[in-house]
This record gives C-alpha cells, sequence and structure tokens, in this order.
C-alpha cells in the first residue's frame, strides 16, 4: 500500500521582477522530500521567513512548486487539478474570524465546497452540514447563524467543519491554535484528536508552540531558511536535539517550565 | 511601600438596556520593583482594568473603588485632572501591537523626541535640540538599538514588529515611569523576538527598579519573569499570589484548569492524550451568569456558587472560591 502523501523534492523559488536582465531569486524553500501516513501528524517548525507557510502553500495548492512532485496515494497531484486536491487536501488558517464570509450563513459557508466538489442535491446537502457541525461540537441550529455571533473558539470549529466536510485526508493546520485562549485551545485539540482517530486524518501542524508540537505530533521537521536542519520522530527530537538552531529555539521556549 | 493599592475595583458599562457590571470588585497591589502577572482569557476584563489605573476610559464607563491609592495618594478624592496629572507622571502603558499603535507618517526619531519631556531638558533654548537628540539617542541605546541613527531616520513601516516594540518601550521610558503596563506587549511575536523582550523588560526591572504589570492571556507565557501573579475571569477577580504558589499549588479549580490545559506546563503529560477542560465557553458581557461567574463551567460547583464568593487569605495567597482545593495538597 503506498504511502498517503509522499512529497519528493519539493521547492519554490520566487523571481524578482525587478531587474530586467539578471533575475535575482529568492529561493524560498530549498528542495524537501517526506512522508506522511494516515492517523499521522507532522510538525512543521521555524521562525519566520523559514518557509513553512510556503511549504503549506505549496501543499494545498495555492502556490505552484518550482520543482518536485506531491503523492497522494501513489497518484501524482497536477497543478491544475484543483478538484482531486480541494477534496483531499484541506487547510485551517490562524485567523479564523478574517477568513469567514460575514455575508453568509453558516449553511451557506459550508454548502460552498459541496456545491464545488460534490454532486449531493440540496437534501444530502443539509444533512451532511448538519451532522458535520455535530462533528466538531455546534448545533444544527447553527446553520442560519453568521460568523459574527460565534466566538473565536466557535469560529475555528467551523474553519474545522469546513475543512472537513469533505471527507479529506489531510489536513494542514496553519497556526490554527496560535490566537486561541489556552482553555478553548485544549478543547481544540481533544476535538481535533478525537477527529484524527475516527476519520484517519493526517495532520500537517505548523507552530511555534512547542508544547502542543510535543503534545500533538509524531514527526517533527525544523526549518530555518528553506532548508530542513532537523527532522525525525517528535519525542526523540526534542529530547536530544542534534542541531544548534533547534537547541536556540528549545530554550527560547522550554526554560520557563523548569523551576 | 505599596505603588499602587486598589481594594474592590468595580467598573461598570451604561448601555441602552442597563448597566453591566464589567469588573466586579477586583483588588490589585503592586510593591516597588515588582513583576506581576495579571492573565485572563479574552474578555476577562484585565485590558480595562488597565485603562482605568491609567484613567483613559471615556465617559460610558464608571469606575468606584473602596480604595485606590497611589503612593499613599488618595485618588479619588482628587479631582479628574489632578488624577491624570499624577498618573501621567509616574505610570507609562505599551501596547499589543505596536506597529499599529506608533505614528506611521512620521520617523521614529520625531516620535521619540516628542515623548521626551521638557524639564529633563537643561539648558538655554539653542541648547535644547541637540540635548534632545542626544536624550532620544541614550533611550534607544537603553532598550538595545545599537545602530541609532538608521533606527531614528525609519518610519515604523520600515522596523520589525520586535524592534517597534522596543521603540514603543523606548517612547515609554523617556518619562522614567515607576510602573510599566505592559498589555500583551508580545501578542503576534515569534517565540525568539518575544525572548528579546521579556529579557529587555526585566533587566529594566533589575537596574531601574520599575515595577511591571504583564498582562497576558497565556499563562505559561509568563510564569518565567514574573514575581507574583494574579488571575482574573470574566471580570472577576480568581486568585492571587507568588508565582510559585499560582503554579503549584493553585487554589481555585480555574487556575487548576489552565494550567492543566497546557501542555507545556505537563512535561509528564503522555502525547496525543486528552487535555483536561473546562466545558463551554467564556460568556459574554451580555449574558453573565450571577454569583461566581465560573459557575457553570466549574467542576466544583454548588447551589451557593449561585452567590458571589468572598476572598479568603492564605499567607498571601488570596482565593476567591467558596470550595478552594486548599485540602488537597
Amino acid at each position: 500500500m503506498p504511502t498517503l502523501l509522499q512529497v519528493t523534492d519539493l521547492s519554490k523559488n520566487y523571481k524578482d521582477k525587478n531587474y530586467w536582465f539578471n533575475h535575482k531569486v529568492h529561493r524560498a524553500l530549498e528542495p524537501i522530500s517526506f512522508t506522511l501516513d494516515a492517523h499521522q501528524t507532522l510538525a512543521i517548525v521555524g521562525e519566520i521567513g523559514s518557509g513553512k507557510s510556503t511549504l503549506a502553500k505549496l501543499l494545498v495548492g495555492a502556490e505552484k512548486a518550482t520543482t518536485g512532485k506531491i503523492q497522494l496515494n501513489g497518484q501524482l497531484l497536477t497543478k491544475d487539478n484543483f478538484k482531486q486536491r480541494c477534496q483531499h487536501i484541506r487547510m485551517i488558517f490562524q485567523d479564523s474570524g478574517t477568513t469567514l464570509n460575514p455575508s453568509l450563513t453558516i449553511a451557506q459557508l459550508l454548502e460552498e465546497p459541496l456545491l464545488l466538489n460534490t454532486d449531493l442535491n440540496a437534501h444530502e446537502r443539509t444533512l451532511l452540514i448538519r451532522s458535520t457541525l455535530q462533528q466538531v461540537g455546534l448545533l444544527a441550529d447553527h446553520m442560519t447563524f453568521y460568523p459574527h455571533m460565534f466566538s473565536g473558539g466557535q469560529k475555528q470549529r467551523i474553519s474545522l467543519a469546513r475543512a472537513i466536510i469533505l471527507q479529506p485526508q489531510v489536513v494542514i493546520l496553519d497556526e490554527a491554535l496560535a490566537s486561541l485562549d489556552p482553555s478553548l485551545r485544549a478543547q481544540m485539540i481533544n476535538l481535533l484528536l478525537d477527529l484524527q482517530q475516527k476519520m484517519g486524518l493526517a495532520y500537517v501542524l505548523i507552530s511555534h508552540n512547542l508544547g502542543i508540537v510535543r503534545h500533538f505530533s509524531d514527526n517533527i521537521m525544523v526549518l530555518n531558511d528553506g532548508q530542513v536542519i532537523e527532522s525525525g520522530k517528535t519525542q526523540a527530537v526534542l529530547k536530544n536535539p542534534q542541531h544548534q538552531y533547534t537547541r536556540k529555539l528549545l530554550m527560547s521556549q522550554f526554560f520557563r517550565i523548569k523551576h | 511601600m505599596n505603588l499602587l493599592d486598589i481594594r474592590n475595583l468595580s467598573i461598570e458599562l451604561k448601555t441602552k438596556t442597563g448597566v453591566i457590571l464589567a469588573i466586579d470588585r477586583v483588588s490589585l497591589t503592586m510593591k516597588e520593583g515588582e513583576v506581576r502577572g495579571l492573565v485572563g482569557e479574552s474578555g476577562s476584563g484585565k485590558s480595562i482594568l488597565a485603562q482605568a489605573i491609567m484613567g483613559v476610559l471615556d465617559d460610558r464607563w464608571q469606575v468606584h473603588a473602596d480604595r485606590f491609592h497611589w503612593r499613599n495618594i488618595d485618588l479619588l478624592s482628587l479631582t479628574h485632572q489632578q488624577q491624570k496629572d499624577i498618573i501621567s507622571q509616574d505610570v507609562a502603558m505599551i501596547f499589543q501591537e505596536p506597529m499599529a499603535c506608533l505614528d506611521p507618517s512620521t520617523t521614529v526619531g520625531e516620535q521619540l523626541e516628542e515623548a521626551v519631556p521638557d524639564h529633563q531638558l537643561t539648558g538655554f533654548f539653542w541648547q535644547k535640540n541637540k540635548q534632545r537628540k542626544l536624550a532620544v539617542i541614550n533611550l534607544l541605546h537603553k532598550v538595545g538599538i545599537k545602530n541609532h541613527t538608521k533606527c531614528y531616520r525609519s518610519y515604523p513601516h520600515q522596523l520589525t514588529e520586535a524592534f517597534c516594540q522596543r521603540v514603543m518601550i523606548a517612547i515609554a521610558l523617556a518619562k522614567k515611569p515607576l510602573l510599566l503596563i505592559a498589555d500583551e506587549p508580545t501578542a503576534a511575536m515569534e517565540t525568539t523576538n518575544q525572548g528579546q523582550i521579556f529579557r529587555l523588560l526585566a533587566s529594566l526591572n533589575q537596574l531601574k527598579n520599575m515595577s511591571i504589570l504583564l498582562i497576558s492571556h497565556d499563562l505559561e507565557n509568563v510564569t518565567h519573569w514574573t514575581n507574583n501573579i494574579t488571575v482574573m475571569y470574566s471580570g472577576q477577580f480568581v486568585e492571587a499570589g507568588t508565582t510559585e504558589q499560582i503554579f503549584n499549588t493553585p487554589y481555585h479549580p480555574y487556575t487548576q484548569a489552565l494550567l492543566e490545559s497546557s501542555p507545556k506546563a505537563n512535561i509528564e503529560l503522555p502525547p496525543k492524550s486528552r487535555l483536561t477542560t473546562l466545558p463551554g465557553s467564556i460568556p459574554v458581557l451580555q449574558h453573565l451568569p450571577i454569583g461566581c461567574r465560573l459557575g457553570p463551567r466549574c467542576p466544583r460547583a454548588q447551589k451557593i456558587c449561585v452567590q458571589a464568593p468572598k476572598t479568603t487569605n492564605y499567607h498571601g495567597h488570596q482565593v476567591n472560591c467558596h470550595y478552594p482545593l486548599k485540602e488537597i495538597y
């Protein structure tokens, strides 16, 4: 059986168009390869400009890769086949308040991906929306609400509902837990772990909170300047970091607990 | 000597439908040279409390207190203007998004020059410009900006978030305040930059004996930097004590839940296990529960919790609960 997600030599260059003749090239992401199985979580940590968001955009198809290929269940993901990618790889953003369209009700918001990607009829769509809302801990009554009527934690749940409504296989969490309050964040982590067990989701977690990374992920990948510095099992890497940069990153967060 | 001594401060918000008690009898004391953390989730009223201390709330908010002393001066007996004069002399505040708080249309240098008070400059009028510039450069050095000429000439958008926060701190330091209120100074900042800002604040506290009130929504982020912590929930006082007391033996169910819900604080927790959380979410201002506002979410709530509890003090560890977790330690 092929692995769920296999990435080989994926890289991204940005061209600086201000120079006519010698094009300056900014390498946002050096060629990287990794694999991800179902029920697994891959954490990506690094500072601003380390290429972690670029990687997320490449995986989800918002940017075109310069080199490399992404295989999902052994199938090559092509640049133009959006339908295939939208169904199987979904993303949750950091600020859920601004990613929900304020002029649509929750039912309309969740119906959009269904209209674009499936051929369910109206009744089936409503049923699916209803059950998805229940899955993320909201009520069916919430379908007629508008996004501004919800609190921050509930909005994040709606984004999650929008991500899982198409039964995806990979969900990308781009700092999705960073802006939540601690008690809501813990609720959200529990919910994500439950869904992973039930649906066999694979997560790509982009975060700078190493406490969450340690708790949540199976594998970790440390990026700096677009290069993979260290990767492996989360427990092993965090316990015994090999690279100076990883150690610095750990130092900047973990010394606070040791009283 | 107590720098700031507040007892039973209540803040009411007048709306069309009636009066809402946004902050319900919160007490806060600050000693000289102390770093106190004020922790609460969003909507807990910590920013309102800070604004009430600064006296910058508008007319819709009404502030009452049993005691509001600043260095043994009773501020409540003074007029509003006198209060403002005293507070603005000795208290400075820095805000959450430094880039949004600085003026985008003038250079950082000009903004800093504006902040330097006139009485610090000695000499004749033709010397003052030079002195002012020198004072600004000194301020920039104090907050750890070495390349002062470049920073002086740049606009806020040309600097990074951490540099902007340093400039904000420099502006706050211009008046040589006794108390610095830092309202989530590192929100939306990278962890390495967060460390830099916290270290800067800690060194200012050590070198200048400046008290700092550090406001944060995350308990785990501030514990390393504070001497004492006050926890608030939904406008009510929850618990106050030294950092060790709060972190090692929390007496209030809410503080305990906050600590247990953070994977960073429990290093022994097995990976991918369920975290213990409180059910539900923080109540909105329009629908506050009566009595103890944690009541509907609290695992230890009983019948009596519909009445507001009184604050009890166990050797400086104050807790506001009918059933504190004292017995289990």
